[in-house]
């Protein structure tokens, strides 16, 4: 298989998913698979071509430097899982 | 081997906040100490389905930037995503510039410690997005977060590992820092966090010409701490080293408390921020003209008005580096020095000192003043000429940064003029004379030192407004007979 | 005729005339949505109220003379990742379930200011992963035409709701397919229009180079008059070009007449290509021949590798684009995280589904360190190369023809655990995406077993007009769009 379940677990963790035991697995086995399937891109000769990192043609105005009205509290923190005031609140991060 | 047999090797990275008015990326407003989150919108809260829109203005200050550090504004630069997790981050993601940034090659020259001049390359400017703040909820076992800061426009210069130490370092974030204040591209403010800066240290043996492995310090927000912390980790990458160790690349933070760089646990694991390009974002095109028209729109910048200030005006450089230290006090300066045409070292006294102090106490800022350049100089034509004790002009002086009105008028009300009449210096002085017949006896038996009391008795009498020299004249020729 | 048997437009007319209302257009389309939508299962959430009182206000305006335009009146339904102000939009996820969106899109406001009460938000796989709305974390909505079957993905649910006429009309997004496979294995109208023809502000972002909003309709002239309320520059979007669109309507019924067509021989030779729906496909290129253009075939020899472009060039945007739900600001949490990390990881595991899972994983890993140049580098210049292939195809034709699905509907459960064999579904609808042009699907037949089939037609960049033009010389000489599902004996 590609992937090692090592690199599933780094990619996971990269990802900030903590996946269980039988999705590690799972995972190992499908990603594998899927880039099993992409690998027969590395046979297209790509070395006269640039990269379509840019889907838009067309060069869209920059916007002028003017304050608009922000959120109001109720709309920033509407949905907030946890606030203390108009701050949201996360468990503590460690440095 | 010591210190001294090491070649400390030294790169900064600035972060500088830009003093747009709105964010880079959407219109809440940039200013601070606000409530927290109450300048945020769904854009910078990282909500669904949000997406980027350039100010145009950041982009007209980091051109500015660019050009005033001497480096290539490139024609077309590219917008990145730096990806990571944090909650101060709302995106997950930073918009940055990776491998395209706006600006290259670049140069800022500093005094080195010899005092000869030094130019410290400037890699790469680039532009990015802040990030919020979190703030450790000392009574939950929390962190909160505010996001105003989040989408706040930053500039990122990176210097080439070109300074050789901690003088150096300070000297260059302090030339950095007086290029964009000039520039009105950002306030200079360390402190608050506007002007951030991490340090890249390394130290070789001295000859070599290989670097050494390099720490990055992070969390360093004064001029002082720059110099301590990069000191102090000097020291403890030759101690390492003298002691058979190995300096290990990671990431430091100074604790200004204790005055050491220690290990920051959380970020030892290398960051894997798999850039991509941006995707909602087209690259950024400079048009044809725009870099000229900045160009032409930019100010002297403080190294050169320093070099005029001691060439053209022959000040010290103790003087000349103060007046250029704020671009609106150093213009003002040569406002008002070109209506006087006097001793420019005579005005300079009067900033450095009487001027800058009464800012200071009174909180105004120059662009309060009420008093005009001339007015300042007719202040000093009018002690020139002998009309006011430099005393008494300290006093019109203070009552003009009060009241804005004319020198002359304000010594006249309040009689602070210096008598300048010889016949009643001399009456004066006949009669201190007359009064004091045993100091006079002591003077012409050789006790010279006597005169001070007499021309004290003298200005008291006159009430403080003898002139000087001429009481100081009249009273030695009366004696003399 | 009953009262949903109407289109857009036909229905637009008689709003217009005052004979007939908004409040009962609402009514008649709550009427089908009670009876069939406990079995079809289009919908996430129907806002009856919203979308009665906005019904009045059409009303009122016709009342006043102040109709916003022809749509004015005529019920629609979004796909639930368009933000809309006080309703929760969920994307199809848990992660979202309790999300208020505090904002109106871009389209949506369109919508309102164009005077269209909205029914309700409509199911759709996961983040707009999937071809089945089977990932969707709620439950899979059925195909009207035979409710064993999928109707198709991510955008199930709108192109369920206009098929079983319980919406008039409905907003769909399309990354690889997911407006135009719906539309197809539905046996309604779908359109994707070029890239940066309509803002995507507002709409839950999957993978930003790829995603479009788009209508889906019943009929040609319905997806053009949809097309023109939305297709408007936004400044609040930087990919959304700022180029006016034309009047989509003006030269509908102009016909085919000296157009080239292309045939694209790829499309053609696949492998897995059910011989009803080459069959169907195929009729309707010669129907087109029989209108007066020419058919010219013609080679898009990186279509191969089209599956594998995406699959890379998607899932890395997507895993950027969905690190924002992380449980700090909106959206579900993870309860009593026991750290920082262990909220991330708990609240994205939990709150994620298998598709979406997966293809973070496979973004992510696409993007990191070591892989970046070999997997999502590379993928983004074949993309260029398939790019090309239609830049030079467009040198001899006006549009290229092919058919939107490789099967018809095909079972719920059939594909869902075989996450290449469902990619599949998409093999002829990617490359537009990738390469950023105007595609459209409309019915062009039906299987013996009475299943709907569609005809892709691909235009060049901006040229949506012509796409329309195309599909409404074919729409005029058949009925397919006529035939409506058998959701009563169902």
């Amino acid at each position: 298989m590609s992937l090692t379940l090592e690199e599933v677990r780094h990619v996971a963790s990269l990802a900030r998913l903590s996946l269980s035991a039988e999705e590690e697995v799972l995972m190992r086995t499908q990603l594998s698979a899927i880039l099993d399937a992409v690998a027969e891109l590395s046979r297209v000769d790509t070395s006269a071509v640039e990269p379509t990192s840019h889907a838009a043609g067309e060069v869209a105005p920059w916007r002028a430097d003017e304050v608009r009205p922000s959120f109001p509290p109720e709309k920033a923190l509407g949905n907030a899982p946890a606030k203390v005031g108009t701050s949201f609140a996360v468990p503590k991060i460690i440095e | 081997m010591s210190v001294s047999d090491f070649q400390p090797v030294i790169g900064l990275e600035v972060h500088a906040q830009l003093l747009t008015r709105s964010k880079i990326f959407c219109g809440c407003s940039t200013e601070f100490g606000a409530p927290p989150n109450a300048h945020t919108c769904a854009v910078c809260l990282g909500m669904p389905g949000v997406l980027p829109v350039l100010n145009q203005t950041v982009v007209e200050f980091a051109v500015r930037a660019g050009r005033a550090l001497g480096c290539r504004i490139n024609p077309v630069s590219v917008w990145s995503r730096k990806n990571y997790f944090y909650p101060d981050l709302p995106k997950g993601y930073q918009i940055s510039q990776y491998d395209q940034p706006l600006c290259s090659h670049g140069a800022l020259e500093i005094d080195g410690d010899d005092g000869a001049p030094r130019t410290i390359r400037i890699l790469r400017i680039h532009l990015e997005e802040d990030a919020g703040k979190n703030v450790h909820d000392s009574g939950g076992g929390e962190s909160l977060v505010d996001l105003n800061r989040s989408g706040v426009p930053l500039v990122e210069i990176v210097s080439e590992p070109d300074l050789r130490s901690s003088a150096e370092a300070v000297e260059y974030l302090k030339a950095l820092r007086d290029v964009l204040v000039y520039l009105g591209v950002n306030d200079g403010n360390l402190e608050e966090g506007s002007f951030r800066c991490d340090a890249n240290v390394s130290v070789m043996p001295k000859g070599a010409s290989k670097f050494g492995q390099r720490v990055e310090l992070k969390n360093i927000n004064s001029f002082r701490f720059v110099q301590k912390a990069i000191d102090y980790e000097i020291g403890r990458q030759v101690e390492l080293i003298e002691s058979g160790g190995k300096v290990a690349q990671e990431t430091r933070q100074f604790d200004s408390v204790r005055g050491e760089t220690r290990s920051m646990r959380s970020k030892e694991e290398a960051h894997d921020y798999r850039y991509f390009p941006e995707p909602d974002l087209p690259p950024l095109r400079i048009p044809p003209g725009y870099v000229e028209r900045i160009e032409r729109e930019l100010p002297e910048l403080p190294r050169a008005k320093l070099q005029r200030f001691t060439g053209t005006y022959g000040l010290p450089a103790y003087d000349a580096k103060i007046l250029v230290s704020d671009r609106a006090l150093a213009d003002f300066f040569e406002k008002v020095q070109s209506a006087y045409g006097g001793p420019a070292k005579k005005l300079a006294n009067w900033f450095t000192g009487e001027l800058l102090r009464l800012l200071k106490e009174e909180s105004t800022g120059l662009g309060a003043l009420k008093f005009s350049p001339d007015q300042f100089a007719a202040l000093l034509k009018l002690v020139d000429a002998g009309e006011l004790s430099n005393n008494a002009a300290k006093d019109v002086f203070a009552e003009m940064f009060r009241t804005g009105r004319a020198p002359k008028d304000i010594a006249q009300e309040k009689g602070l003029g210096q008598v300048q009449d010889s016949g009643a210096v001399e009456a004066a002085v006949g009669a201190v004379l007359a009064a004091n017949p045993g100091e006079v006896e002591k003077y012409r038996a050789g006790k010279k030192q006597v005169l001070g009391f007499l021309v004290g008795q003298v200005m008291k009498a006159m009430k403080g407004k003898g002139n000087p020299a001429l009481v100081n004249a009249a009273l030695k020729a009366k004696l003399g007979e | 005729m009953e009262l949903t048997e109407l289109s857009m437009l036909e229905l637009g007319k008689k709003l217009g005339s005052g004979e007939v209302s908004s409040v009962e257009a609402v009514r008649a389309c709550l009427s089908r949505v009670e009876r069939f939508d406990g079995k079809v299962k289009a919908f996430l959430r129907v806002d009856a109220e919203g979308a009665l009182a906005q019904a009045e206000a059409a009303d009122r305006r016709r009342k006043d003379g102040t109709r916003a335009g022809p749509l004015d009146g005529v019920p629609i339904a979004l796909k639930d990742l368009f933000l809309t102000e006080g309703l929760p939009t969920t994307a199809g996820s848990r992660i979202l379930e309790s999300f208020v969106a505090p904002y109106d899109g871009t389209a949506v406001e369109l919508l309102k200011a164009a005077g269209t009460p909205i029914l309700g938000k409509l199911n759709m796989d996961e983040f707009a992963m999937g071809s089945s709305t089977e990932n969707s974390a709620y439950f899979p909505t059925r195909n009207p035409w035979n409710l064993a079957l999928s109707p198709g993905g991510s955008s199930g649910g709108s192109a369920a709701a206009v098929s079983a006429r319980m919406a008039y009309g409905a907003l769909g997004t399309d990354t690889g397919g997911s407006i135009r496979q719906p539309a197809a294995l539905t046996g309604t109208v779908g359109l994707k229009p070029t890239y940066g023809r309509v803002s995507r502000f507002g709409v839950v972002a999957f993978a930003s180079s790829l995603d479009q909003v788009g209508p889906m309709t019943r009929d040609v002239a319905d997806c053009a008059a949809l097309l023109q309320a939305i297709a408007v520059p936004d400044p609040r979007d930087s990919t959304s070009a700022p180029v006016k669109a034309p009047d989509y309507l003006a030269e509908l019924e102009a016909g085919v007449r000296g157009m080239k067509l292309g045939l694209p021989r790829e499309y053609f030779e696949l492998d897995g290509m059910d011989p009803e729906v080459r069959a169907a496909v195929e009729a309707a290129t010669k129907a087109l021949e029989a209108l007066g253009a020419e058919l010219v075939p013609v080679s898009l020899p990186h279509t191969r590798y089209a599956l594998a472009t995406y699959y890379l060039v998607a899932p890395a945007e997507a895993s950027s684009n969905l690190a924002r739900y992380d449980g700090v600001r909106y959206g579900l949490r993870a309860s009593e995280p026991k750290n920082l990390l262990s909220m991330y990881g708990r609240t994205r595991d939990q709150g994620f589904g298998l598709e979406v899972k997966r293809r973070i994983m496979l973004g992510t890993y696409a993007l990191s360190a070591g892989y970046y140049d070999a997997y999502y580098l590379k993928a983004q210049k074949v993309r260029t190369l398939i790019k090309k292939d239609f830049e030079d195809a467009f040198r001899t034709v006006d549009a290229v023809l092919s058919p939107t699905s490789p099967t018809p509907a095909f079972r719920i459960g059939e594909k869902v655990s075989d996450p290449l064999a469902m990619y599949l579904s998409d093999v002829f609808t990617l490359p537009c995406n990738l390469a950023g042009l105007p595609g459209l699907s409309l019915p062009c037949g039906f299987t013996r077993a009475s299943l709907p089939v569609g005809l892709q037609i691909l235009g060049r960049p901006w040229d949506e007009a012509r796409v329309l033009r195309i599909a409404r010389a074919f729409e005029r000489e058949h009925d397919f769009h006529r035939r409506t599902p058998p959701l009563e004996a169902a």
